[in-house]
């Protein structure tokens, strides 16, 4: 049983001095047997969840795609009657459409939701990167900026981003304090260059505490030798940056990297809540999805699920080419 | 994620006195660097806290277009919003509702999540790797793929329009990543003590719950946290699975009173406070193990 588990191979060389030599082949096969039924029931629940809700509603997503299912055509229970299923089958015609269609919109979404993930993912990093660093330090009222910082993360979007609409509304207070100083206020929700800067500027507020907890978590983990070390050594404040505290903070970062460019790209809350169905070009892909299912008669179900099918796949390879380049360069740090 | 960075200079011992260290005085420039260090986080700060405080602040004024003369409310305070909302709205039902489904989603989620999570964390099986990828896969399902599938299959197994049937979605999107990082947290745990467990007797499943979930507990509560914020502030499913009044939540009802009111944002910021303040007290509870809890799992996974 030597398998390696991944990731901590010192672990399982402990586990296997502790229960290697001693016990008899037959205990082992039975304990193995023993461990495998309870890791399974352990799991069955959260698998039942996930294919009822995920699994399952996902293979109906994939066929819908291949269908010119609408409002009109899928089935539904009205009163006592029940309208069967009348959509039928078309083969790769949504994708064709999605993809190539007259009427583009696909391209240019996709184009402006890159845009929104790196730009809101770097900045997010960065600033939640320098706050971590910044309260990491013994200071007083340490407890009290950590609390106001994370703030943001326990009220819920819905609440703080009607807040933002408030304070960026054509009369509303930024536009106020920009015309006190005698520059022109652009209307934020409405502009459709101004609606980018302003959406940006909110999903990075809603995104920094969860990324400067995390970093401050990590920051806490690095020994403080190595901090000590790089002091002694005469390495400047930006060398200990660079080369204590980055390359000690790559498990967390490479995490809420990953974790922070899946949740922007899928990031509904802010853009929906924000602007509404009513503006076009700041819609990036799921909510374009979503206004494609919900905003039109009659409702799209194909057209809709057919672009949330192809986020879903771009993330998918990012992610597995993400992954791969991780490995890669760990084996160099490691070799 | 495996990614075990080994930083290299382990050898290196810290000299025994590092008081001694040359550039002695530094007294004035650590006061300037931490002056600047205070104004930086003073400033973050403000701007975190601003839009809440700033909701809260239009909340007390009594006329709906006062968002605009920030000045007027100061003349008038009043609570005079509050009490329209509590006791001429919905508000009451639609916050039972909510906390029914948010603790509903947050007792069920964190259970299976953490057993979920230890099983992977602890023993070797089958599938072990692929479910934790399939965590990860699932935090990418675009809501807009998933409605209408679900719709059909609440519908048809009669969950639609009722508490269990969001809890169940809520679960779907918050344990994934629960799980992910409770494993985290589990591996921070000694195996000798499960060992020892074990030897006392205690089945699997016994060694879990009165040894490990104990120990376990900053990380159950950001979990917990996790949970409940993602249930108490979601929009798009509750929107379009809870049909009838009676069980509206509060985002659900949120949206119902722009229309009927259309732009009384003061009723709005009111509303807004009130459904802040138990996910606030929730975070309060919760802080002080934010931190340990939510990054073992990042930094020793």
């Amino acid at each position: 049983m030597t398998a390696v588990v991944e990731g901590k191979p010192a672990r399982a060389n402990r586990r296997q001095r502790t229960t290697g030599p001693g016990s008899g082949p037959l205990n082992r096969v039975k304990n193995s047997y023993d461990q495998r039924w309870y890791a399974w029931a352990m799991c069955v629940p959260v698998v039942l969840v996930l294919s009822a809700v995920v699994a399952y509603p996902l293979v109906q997503g994939v066929y819908l795609t291949f269908t010119d299912a609408t409002s009109q055509n899928v089935g539904r229970t009205i009163g006592v009657n029940h309208i069967p299923d009348s959509f039928s089958w078309v083969g790769l015609k949504n994708y064709a459409d999605v993809l190539t269609g007259a009427n583009n919109q696909f391209w240019p979404h996709l184009v402006w939701t890159i845009i929104w993930t790196v730009a809101c993912v770097a900045l997010t990093y960065a600033i939640g990167l320098a706050l971590a660093i910044a309260l990491n330090r013994d200071m007083r009222a340490r407890s009290l900026y950590r609390l106001l910082l994370i703030l943001p993360w326990a009220v819920p979007t819905f609440v703080t981003i009607f807040g933002w609409r408030l304070i960026l509304a054509d009369d509303g207070v930024v536009n106020q304090l920009l015309s006190l100083v005698g520059l022109p206020g652009p209307s934020w929700l409405s502009d459709p260059l101004a609606q980018k800067f302003a959406a940006i500027g909110v999903n990075i507020w809603c995104g920094v505490p969860f990324m400067m907890i995390s970093m401050l978590g990590g920051l806490q983990a690095i020994p403080r030798e190595l901090h000590e070390a790089a002091e002694m050594d005469g390495a400047s404040p930006w060398q200990r940056f660079v080369h204590v505290i980055l390359p000690g903070l790559r498990p967390v970062s490479s995490t809420v990297i990953l974790l922070g460019v899946i949740w922007t790209f899928n990031q509904f809350n802010v853009i929906f809540l924000l602007f509404g169905g009513n503006s076009d070009s700041v819609q990036i892909l799921v909510t374009y999805a979503y206004r494609l299912f919900f905003g039109q008669q009659p409702q799209d179900y194909a057209g809709s699920a057919t672009v949330g099918i192809l986020c879903l796949s771009i993330l998918v390879v990012f992610t597995s080419v993400y992954r791969r380049w991780l490995k890669r360069n760990d084996q160099g740090v490691l070799a | 994620m495996t990614t075990t960075a080994t930083t290299s200079p382990a050898a290196r011992r810290p000299a025994p006195d590092r008081k001694a260290t040359p550039n002695r005085p530094r007294g004035a420039r650590r006061r300037s660097v931490s002056a600047s260090l205070h104004g930086f986080l003073i400033a973050a700060a403000f701007i975190a806290v601003f839009p809440i405080l700033w909701i809260f602040y239009i909340s007390l004024g009594p006329d709906k277009n006062d968002y605009q003369h920030p000045g007027r409310i100061l003349d008038n305070l009043t609570l005079s919003n509050y009490g329209h909302v509590l006791q001429d709205t919905g508000f009451g039902t639609w916050m039972i509702n909510s906390l029914i489904v948010a603790f509903g989603t947050m007792l069920i989620g964190v259970m299976i999540a953490a057993s979920a999570a230890y099983a992977v964390s602890r023993m070797k099986f089958l599938g072990r790797g692929s479910l934790m990828y399939t965590f990860l896969l699932t935090q990418m399902f675009p809501v807009a793929v998933l409605m209408v599938p679900l719709y059909k299959i609440m519908g048809s197994i009669g969950l639609l329009d009722t508490y269990g049937g969001l809890v169940l979605i809520y679960c779907s999107t918050a344990v994934p990543y629960c799980a992910w990082l409770l494993k985290g947290y589990f591996d921070t745990i000694p195996v000798e003590i499960d060992e020892a467990g074990r030897i006392d007797g205690l089945t699997p499943f016994g060694t879990f719950w009165r040894l490990i979930l104990p120990l376990a507990r900053p990380g159950l509560a950001v979990a917990a946290f996790y949970t409940f914020l993602t249930a108490w502030g979601e929009v798009a499913f509750a929107s379009k699975f809870m049909l009838s009044e009676g069980n509206y939540t509060l985002a659900v009802g949120l949206q119902s009173y722009i229309s009927q009111f259309n732009s009384q944002w003061n009723y709005m910021a009111a509303t807004s406070v009130l459904i802040a303040i138990p996910a606030g007290l929730v975070f309060y509870v919760v802080q002080k193990h934010l931190v340990t809890g939510l990054t073992a799992g990042g930094t020793k996974g």
